[in-house]
């Protein structure tokens, strides 16, 4: 990729940290730096989209030690879940055999298993020793009848976040547009229920928890047309552009992909999220404002009545058991407030909340949620953030993974939040899962125990 | 305060009790070159042989007086002493007698009969023989197995207190069937770790702990406790003692010999292995051993890994009393929560088991308890691997018998290093077992029409 084109995408005007000095996103700190890279955040943000052979063109130390440790889930097709990279070898490298080796590798893929598409991402190797990528998925497309995606994506182009961004930029230029929707089947059409296309970006059904809210947009009357992209399949992102509105679910890096539909093809968006009663409510909300229609904005807010009533009756039993514990967030981007609401709507303090991820605009809501005095720590070490629930005496740490075996090291009760979780707390039935996993760690009977020094060290009982 | 809820109903569906005379026999196999004669019908041995060599895959030396029609009726006087006599061919150290529920019926004095068997065959003054009244129509395996290691200690330890402590380091450990061969072996290790001597008595780690001995056949046990050995316990410094259902075993030890004891009802999960390791440490006089104190640690860290999964799990867990409370506390200490309790006798520790409420049943009501709390995982012995899957949960195999399953017998539930690997397995049946799991969702306008990508 041209360092002009890298530019580009760091130019996010629909982002609020575009506004500062130093455009785009934070740069990574040598040395101190945490999370993943650019492939990474492409990976992730492809993934999940189950019905495409996902080859990764590198040596193994890119998909050798990251394939299969998310925990997106599929309604169909597992092939997201099969490991697929060039393995490149020394020989390769050195004799340039990366193009060949590929074009192997994609017709492999495609005998072996069948996929609607093949994705090529490019790792930091091969971007280094200029293999012609997009020529050989241009010849492999052409050879074997089956659209092959170049996802460009090496490492070094940046963190994360552009990994995310770039994921976007190749599904809007190689896929998004190039099919027309199916039409409604008959057997969902609903009288008197008009239906209306949307997508959803940044909704990876981690755990399943896309599962929690399809059910009530499918009772909404809402398609969705694509998720990008937890359970997608590659036909349904090819038919995005027809979405009468998007919502971008917990992602800021995705924006991208929203503004060029938006841009490009007229579909206007919002930015929300399904953590939490309240969040879940004003998501619903969102769609229904921006399609326009009367009659699903009242059929949402009758649905958003039922759940709400029935998402409290599911939470009244856990409230006095986390009323007042306190909690320290560390988590990225927009979870950094999406969560903070979800946590306060369940009676607990949110006492700090990480913002390593977050944009300007993320800082504000959290601002708005939890005070002008808000602690955010933007620093992720394992001593930053054991020292920041010492000194703001929290009760339990909710973070990434990355993060459980510091909290447990350090006797502290843990939740996971992020990608690798087993647990689904999205939308409305997800608040209830969030309480329970909560309260699960908070009383477990464990922290007396690893609390306490063994019976022969602990000083010896005076007798009277 | 638990309820002991008694068996309410007249069958019997999918026991969960094995016999007091299938206990009883288990009790005198841990005994060194020792052999032990059920007497009753052939089938009374048959069927206790082939659950104990299912168990424990290995050939089991047990007997039968073989009682017959005229036996029955007219008195087995003369199984008995034909029976031991023959036995006796093969110079055992040690004959154990269970006498089965037909033998109790037909009333049998099987004291009386072993009298007569020492009247008429002198010659065999050697070899001890213990009888024990053990019905299977009273108790269960675990009750018998205590019995019998109760005659044992009548017949055997000299009733002569005031030389406890002659042999400083020598510590007897009186152990219940709760305990496999597996755990014992793991607690000599513990008791060694102190410089301490342990003498294990019933000792089924040294009889069948699955081991290939250099002699092919043997009609006797080839390992356990030596009968010369069982007549020193009262040599001993202190007795520890594992199970509640030893107490009156442990009682009349302690009368008999004066040696001191202190008493566990389980050693399972941290609080009952640290009871034990303070223990050790105050006979010992010594520091706690490094190796246990990292193992200790070990266990600590587990307990956090593993917590997230076993945390509010709904447990069903069907055993023997003892081993019943030794798995509720290592489920408990964990934040897991036994919904559905059945155990075969009311033993006085379900008292102290912290459970709500325990069953005197079966299966069938565990099955139904089971349901009714919705649990998610079953421990159990094999018979309920059946049941297991009619519930659709998971179920780690626990007490007697585990069948079509290998090493049941060598796991080691007790101490650091058995907590640790239990907890590791229950939490790994359970990631397994995907609970929680939101069910898939198809949208009925889904336009996923499968367009390739086959599954993998």
């Amino acid at each position: 990729m041209k360092p002009q084109d890298l530019r580009a995408l760091m130019d996010e005007p629909a982002c609020a940290h575009n506004a500062k000095g130093k455009s785009g996103c934070a740069r990574p700190k040598p040395g101190a730096a945490a999370g993943g890279c650019a492939f990474d955040g492409a990976q992730i943000a492809l993934l999940p989209i189950a019905d495409v052979a996902h080859v990764v063109h590198g040596a193994i130390g890119c998909a050798g030690s990251s394939w299969e440790n998310r925990g997106t889930r599929s309604t169909g097709p597992t092939l997201y879940a099969v490991g697929m990279t060039t393995d490149l070898t020394e020989q390769d490298v050195i004799m340039g055999r990366g193009e060949k080796r590929l074009f192997h590798a994609i017709k492999q893929a495609i005998a072996g298993y069948d996929p609607a598409a093949v994705f090529v991402y490019a790792t930091c190797i091969p971007a280094l020793t200029g293999d012609d990528m997009a020529a050989v998925c241009k010849a492999a497309q052409e050879a074997f009848g089956k659209p092959v995606v170049l996802v460009d994506s090496a490492g070094f182009y940046g963190t994360k976040n552009m990994g995310n961004r770039l994921a976007g930029e190749a599904m809007m230029k190689a896929v998004i547009g190039t099919r027309e929707p199916d039409p409604v089947p008959e057997v969902a059409r609903r009288p008197g229920i008009a239906v209306h296309d949307v997508n959803l970006i940044g909704e990876y059904n981690i755990a399943g928890e896309l599962w929690h809210t399809l059910p009530l947009l499918d009772e909404l009357g809402l398609r969705v047309l694509c998720t990008l992209s937890g359970d997608a399949r590659y036909r349904e992102v090819q038919t995005m552009h027809r979405a009468e509105a998007t919502m971008v679910v917990c992602s800021k890096a995705s924006l991208n992909v929203a503004r060029h539909l938006e841009r490009t093809w007229g579909v206007p968006w919002f930015e929300g999220s399904f953590y939490g009663v309240a969040d879940t409510s004003a998501a619903l909300r969102g769609f229904a404002r921006l399609i326009g229609d009367a009659d699903l904005s009242a059929r949402t807010e009758a649905l958003i009545a039922r759940e709400e009533a029935k998402a409290e009756a599911a939470i009244a039993p856990w409230r006095p058991r986390l009323a007042g514990k306190r909690v320290l967030l560390y988590t990225g981007g927009v979870k950094s407030w999406s969560v903070v609401s979800a946590l306060q709507d369940l009676g607990l303090t949110v006492v700090a909340t990480g913002t390593k991820k977050s944009t300007e605009e993320d800082k504000a809501r959290i601002r708005e949620l939890m005070g002008e005095g808000a602690a955010m720590i933007s620093e992720g070490s394992a001593t930053a953030l054991l020292a920041a629930v010492k000194d703001l005496r929290a009760d339990i740490l909710i973070a990434g993974g990355r993060n459980l075996y510091t909290a447990l090291k350090a006797r502290l009760p843990f939740l996971d939040i992020n990608q690798e979780r087993e647990f689904a707390y999205a939308g409305y039935a997800g608040m209830a899962e969030l309480a329970r996993r909560l309260a699960l760690s908070l009383e477990s009977p464990v922290w007396a125990g690893v609390g306490a020094l063994p019976p022969w060290r602990a000083p010896a009982e005076v007798v009277p | 305060m638990t309820e002991i809820r008694k068996r309410a109903k007249a069958l019997s569906v999918n026991p969960l009790k094995a016999s007091s005379t299938l206990g009883a026999g288990l009790a005198f196999l841990g005994v060194a070159r020792a052999t032990a004669m059920i007497h009753g019908s052939q089938g009374c041995t048959a069927f206790a042989k082939v659950f104990f060599v299912q168990h424990f895959q290995e050939p089991i030396p047990l007997q039968t007086s073989a009682l017959d029609q005229i036996g029955t009726v007219m008195g087995s006087y003369e199984n008995l002493v034909e029976g031991l006599a023959t036995l006796c061919g093969k110079s055992p150290d040690l004959i154990g007698v269970p006498t089965s529920g037909l033998a109790e019926v037909q009333g049998f004095d099987v004291e009386m009969g072993v009298k007569e068997f020492r009247e008429r065959h002198p010659g065999c003054a050697a070899t001890a023989v213990v009888p024990v009244s053990t019905p299977d129509f009273r108790g269960c395996l675990e009750t018998g197995f205590a019995d019998a290691a109760l005659a044992m200690i009548r017949a055997l330890v000299p009733d002569a207190p005031g030389r406890a402590g002659e042999r400083r380091r020598q510590v007897n450990v009186l152990v219940g069937a709760a305990l496999t061969p597996g755990d014992i072996e793991a607690l000599k290790e513990m008791v060694e770790a102190f410089g301490l001597r342990p003498v294990v008595f019933p000792d089924l780690s040294g009889s069948l702990d699955g081991h290939l001995a250099a002699e092919t056949f043997n009609p006797l046990t080839t390992g356990g406790t030596p009968v010369s050995e069982i007549r020193t316990l009262g040599l001993a410094a202190a007795t520890l003692v594992v199970g509640a259902s030893m107490a009156e075993a442990a009682d009349e030890l302690r009368r008999r010999t004066g040696v001191p004891d202190i008493r566990f009802d389980h050693l399972c999960g941290l609080a009952a292995t640290d009871a034990l390791v303070m223990a050790l440490r105050d006979i010992a006089d010594a520091e706690v051993p490094e190796r246990l104190e990292r193992q200790r640690a070990q266990l600590l860290d587990a307990m956090l890994d593993t917590h997230f999964m076993m945390g509010f799990t709904r447990v069903a867990v069907a055993a023997d009393p003892d081993l019943l409370v030794a798995l509720a506390a290592l489920l408990s200490g964990v934040g897991a929560e036994v919904t559905a309790a059945v155990t075969t006798v009311a033993a006085p520790v379900l008292a102290r088991s912290g459970l709500a409420e325990v069953a005197v049943g079966d299966l069938e009501d565990l099955e139904r308890m089971a349901r009714q709390s919705d649990a998610e995982l079953l421990v159990c012995n094999a018979h309920g691997v059946a049941l297991a899957e009619r519930l659709g949960v998971p179920i780690y195999r626990a007490g007697f018998p585990q069948f079509h399953w290998f090493g049941g017998f060598a796991k080691e539930w007790i101490g650091y290093r058995g907590a640790r690997q239990a907890l590791f397995d229950l939490a790994n049946l359970l990631t397994a077992a995907e609970r929680g799991k939101v069910r898939p969702y198809r949208s009925v306008y889904a336009q996923k029409a499968e367009s390739g990508g086959r599954r993998a």
